[in-house]
């Protein structure tokens, strides 16, 4: 039956109802193929519900960089049935499907293709006299049996993971991977035409883009955190909240997300650095905040976690829909500085250079995010720490004689006490105001203060990073996008690189103030465009034709919730060059 | 100490000649002069309406925030440095109708920060509209036909949301309120103090006279602080208004129970011990 032999290339899948612990075992899934050397992304998808529903998660890992899932699974593992209907046009004829025939019968499915590797996951649990839950453990060490996988790892991995956990728990689950594993290769050993074998390499960590940001403001010196609940930015609130003690952070959990946003601009203006987090429904209540923290010169980062809107939309899926409500957030004229990280590494040092702008330039700044980059894991080596800066910008703990907050300055910033500084005393004022603080409604002071404020912006501008082109040089077709759309549409490139198709790409990482030079500079040399967007207004392609009036017409838009994959940017680009075929 | 002339500030008191605002204005003052901190250890926050404008009358560390959102801000800034003193500085609009759940989470957080709430009925700044404290059948440009809902009881709400600091003063009696003020402040926790005030241009029921003929001291009856029941109980009574501390108890203030502030405040934590390496090996 093999008809060929894929060695450490691997799309693997987990499909099941919510409450089943699909998303610690593909997690597991994930971190078994890192620990082995491997390139890992992963990609959950789940309705938001507790119980039931349809959940599956997805890795991808390869010896090679990976940062996106693909459209066809080789290994799938079924805890239902409707998992094999669901996800029946993803698989191969090669494809291994694990699942228990005791309970899943693939003759009620649509189930077409595939190779059948039932293994009685309830009965191997019932053996060890482990929880039902077990089954998960039970058909991953099958697959890793499958696969040829070195079980002493895995042994290792369930260890470090269940680490802390009530005495028997550890043993127990080795126990029946071990049955499972076995089983597999007994039964299956012979159908190991996908394989995962170690690799020179180093060591990886494997984390969301929530994670990284929580990873990085905490290196950065953050020590305020608020937040109120709310899908994809949740996990940024549980991951600070478990290391307020260690990293000594303050994490509340508040009753709104218009206390959040206050209590965050209060402990920014008292002198610590302060971030909070939330997607687009949240950010809707922050709005009366940003704009505050704005007048009043407060220093404060707000990360927005993008998901399908509008209104309670899509709560646990996926969109770019927030770009033109995050430009235009807070009323009022004052300066927008606005991040776009788009993937794991740039979520980490954008979460420190966030903190740091806000300090320097005494403003909000957001970091705009989305549920594909918040949620989905993947391997990184860990951070060189030495190369984050914490720069505080004009902060003073003493203060000058006849000190003024608000004193006009070439850049717009001006020093700034906090209170505790004896004689540095000032007014952060929600009104117009004067140098001191007191409310002031006068012309003159008016056009002044506004003036100082908004050349912050301009001073930001002259040393803000720019963007630049990646990939081929005299490239056929540029691909331009902003955010998460950076994983697939990497991947796509190596691709098409690979099928000799000249590609390049236009990453926007600073889109306010937006660099409208450099942008212009690098579209105007390019042959065809293409903007891929998760929204449906190609919202980044308005923003590209106001800031340079250079009209972005290709456009490859998605709205589903659901992020790209690299088949359709390359098959899109394909179609553009003309020379048709597939991966 | 705190002198006069360190919160004396160059802009003049912009309140209608007869307003509630100078008497609480005057005892907040007072209370900070009587008050054994230093002056760049305290701040006030301040809302959004007249009682907001005090901020321009008091020199220090002041912040004043959005309408219905300075408790929010005050309590960003107790945790982050909890060596201030934390005053709020609002109004009954801010408080009780665009702030409720701020109030009520404050409360329940019992936050180390004094609230001192101007509450005249009205939405003074706005010319006149009937506020959250306003009585059932009560007449403004927003309720020509009367106020339909009933008013809200910030004195029985705080007791009943375990408010280890429940008072209420009077405008016109700044003695009174300069000591609630102080002890306010002093009580380590979130302090409720509601402040009956006129307003000479808007309302011309709830007047100072009227105010001294239905309000009575608390301790002339010899209410008992610590007796919950007690101060639900004469919370309740709209007919009397007491003034005074109606409540009172040692509850812990949120920034004791924080974990990750270590005894020292945060603001004083150095940023470039920060070390995440063994927080990102577990990631491997």
């Amino acid at each position: 039956m093999s008809l060929f032999l894929a060695v450490n290339k691997i799309s693997f899948r987990i499909g099941g109802p919510a409450g089943f612990g699909i998303m610690n075992t593909g997690l597991m899934f994930s971190k078994a193929c890192s620990r082995i050397g491997l390139h890992v992304f992963d990609y959950v998808e789940y309705p938001s519900l507790i119980r039931g529903g349809h959940n599956t998660y997805q890795v991808r890992a390869e010896d090679t960089p990976v940062r996106s899932q693909v459209e066809t699974v080789d290994v799938l593992i079924a805890l239902d049935e409707p998992t094999l209907t669901i996800h029946a046009d993803e698989l191969k004829e090669d494809s291994l499907i694990v699942y228990d025939d005791a309970t899943i019968h693939p003759e009620h499915t649509v189930l077409k293709r595939g190779i059948r590797c039932p293994v009685p996951l309830k009965a191997l649990v019932a053996e060890v006299g482990g929880p039902e839950i077990m089954q998960n453990t039970v058909a991953l060490a099958a697959v890793l049996g499958i696969l040829d996988y070195d079980f002493s790892v895995f042994e290792t991995l369930v260890q470090d993971s269940f680490e802390g956990k009530k005495g028997g728990i550890v043993d127990q689950n080795i126990q029946v991977a071990r049955k499972g594993y076995d089983y597999a290769r007994e039964h299956y050993g012979h159908h190991s035409h996908y394989q995962l074998k170690a690799v020179k390499a180093p060591k990886r960590m494997v984390l969301t883009g929530n994670e990284a940001i929580a990873l990085g403001a905490v290196q950065a010196g953050l020590k305020f955190y608020a937040a109120y609940p709310m899908t994809p930015a949740s996990t940024i609130l549980h991951t600070l909240a478990a290391w307020q003690e260690r990293h000594n952070i303050v994490v509340k959990h508040a009753e709104d997300e218009i206390s959040v946003v206050n209590m965050g601009i209060g402990a920014g203006y008292a002198g610590v650095r302060s971030m909070v987090a939330t997607s687009g429904g949240g950010f809707a209540l922050m709005n009366e905040g940003v704009s505050l923290a704005a007048i009043t010169e407060s220093p404060i980062v707000i990360v927005e976690v993008m998901r399908g809107g509008p209104a309670t939309g899509l709560p646990t899926w996926t969109e770019q829909s927030d770009l033109r409500f995050v430009m235009g957030a807070g009323h009022g004229d004052f300066p927008r500085f606005i991040l776009a990280p788009g993937d794991v590494e740039e979520a980490f040092w954008m979460a420190a250079e966030a903190l740091n702008i806000a300090e320097t330039y005494q403003s909000p700044v957001i970091i705009v995010s989305d549920k594909y980059l918040a949620e989905s894991h993947r391997t990184a080596e860990p951070f060189d720490l030495s190369k984050v800066r914490i720069e505080r910008g004009k902060l003073l703990r003493q203060a000058p004689k006849n000190y003024l907050r608000y004193a006009d300055s070439p850049d717009g910033v001006s020093p700034r006490t906090i209170p505790g500084v004896p004689d540095g005393f000032f007014l952060a004022n929600s009104d117009e105001h004067d140098d001191w603080g007191y409310s002031n409604e006068e012309s003159g002071i008016r056009n002044r203060m506004m003036q100082k404020r908004m050349r912050k912006e301009a001073a930001y501008a002259k040393t803000m990073p720019q963007p630049a082109l990646v990939g081929a040089t005299d490239a056929d077709v540029t691909i331009v996008g902003w955010g998460s759309t950076k994983g697939p549409i990497l991947d796509a490139m190596d691709w098409l690189a690979k099928d000799g198709c000249k590609v390049n790409f236009l990453q926007i990482t600073h889109i306010s103030p937006f660099p409208a030079e450099t942008v212009k500079k690098l579209l105007a040399g390019t042959k065809r465009t293409l903007m891929v967007e998760n929204n449906y207004t190609a919202q980044m392609a308005g923003v590209i034709r106001e800031k340079t009036g250079i009209e972005l017409k290709e456009k490859l838009l998605k709205y589903d919730g659901r992020p790209f994959y690299p088949e359709e940017i390359y098959g899109r680009v394909k179609t553009m060059i003309g020379k048709g075929g597939a991966q | 100490m705190i002198t006069k002339e360190d919160l004396a500030t160059p802009v003049k008191p912009t309140w209608c000649p007869g307003c509630g605002d100078f008497g609480i204005w005057l005892a907040v003052k007072q209370a900070l002069m009587q008050l054994d901190a230093k002056h760049e250890d305290v701040v006030i926050v301040y809302g959004i309406g007249c009682s907001g404008h005090m901020c321009n009358f008091v020199r220090g560390y002041g912040f004043e925030g959005l309408h219905g959102r300075p408790i929010p801000v005050a309590e960003g800034i107790k945790l982050a440095n909890k060596k201030l003193k934390v005053i709020v500085v609002t109004g009954d609009g801010d408080t009780y109708g665009e702030g409720m759940n701020h109030f009520i989470s404050g409360i329940r957080g019992n936050h180390d920060v004094t609230l001192i709430v101007h509450d005249n009925r009205v939405y003074g700044l706005t010319t006149g509209q009937a506020s959250p404290t306003a009585e059932k059948g009560y007449k403004s440009k927003s309720t020509p036909t009367g106020q339909i809902e009933v008013p809200v009881n910030p004195i029985a709400l705080a007791v009943a949301q375990d408010g280890s600091f429940v008072a209420r003063g009077f405008s016109a009696d700044p003695q009174q309120l300069i000591k609630l003020i102080v002890a306010g402040v002093q009580h380590k926790g979130f302090s409720v103090i509601d402040v009956l005030q006129n307003c000479a241009t808007f309302n011309k029921v709830n007047t100072v006279t009227w105010f001294k003929e239905h309000t009575y001291k608390l301790e002339d009856e010899g209410h008992d602080p610590r007796d919950k029941v007690a101060a639900f109980t004469r919370a309740i009574d709209e007919t009397r208004l007491a003034t005074g501390i109606f409540y009172q108890d040692e509850r812990e203030p949120y920034d004791q129970d924080v974990p990750g502030e270590r005894g020292v405040p945060l603001v004083d934590h150095d940023l470039s011990e920060a070390d995440i390496t063994r927080t990102m090996n577990e990631f491997l």
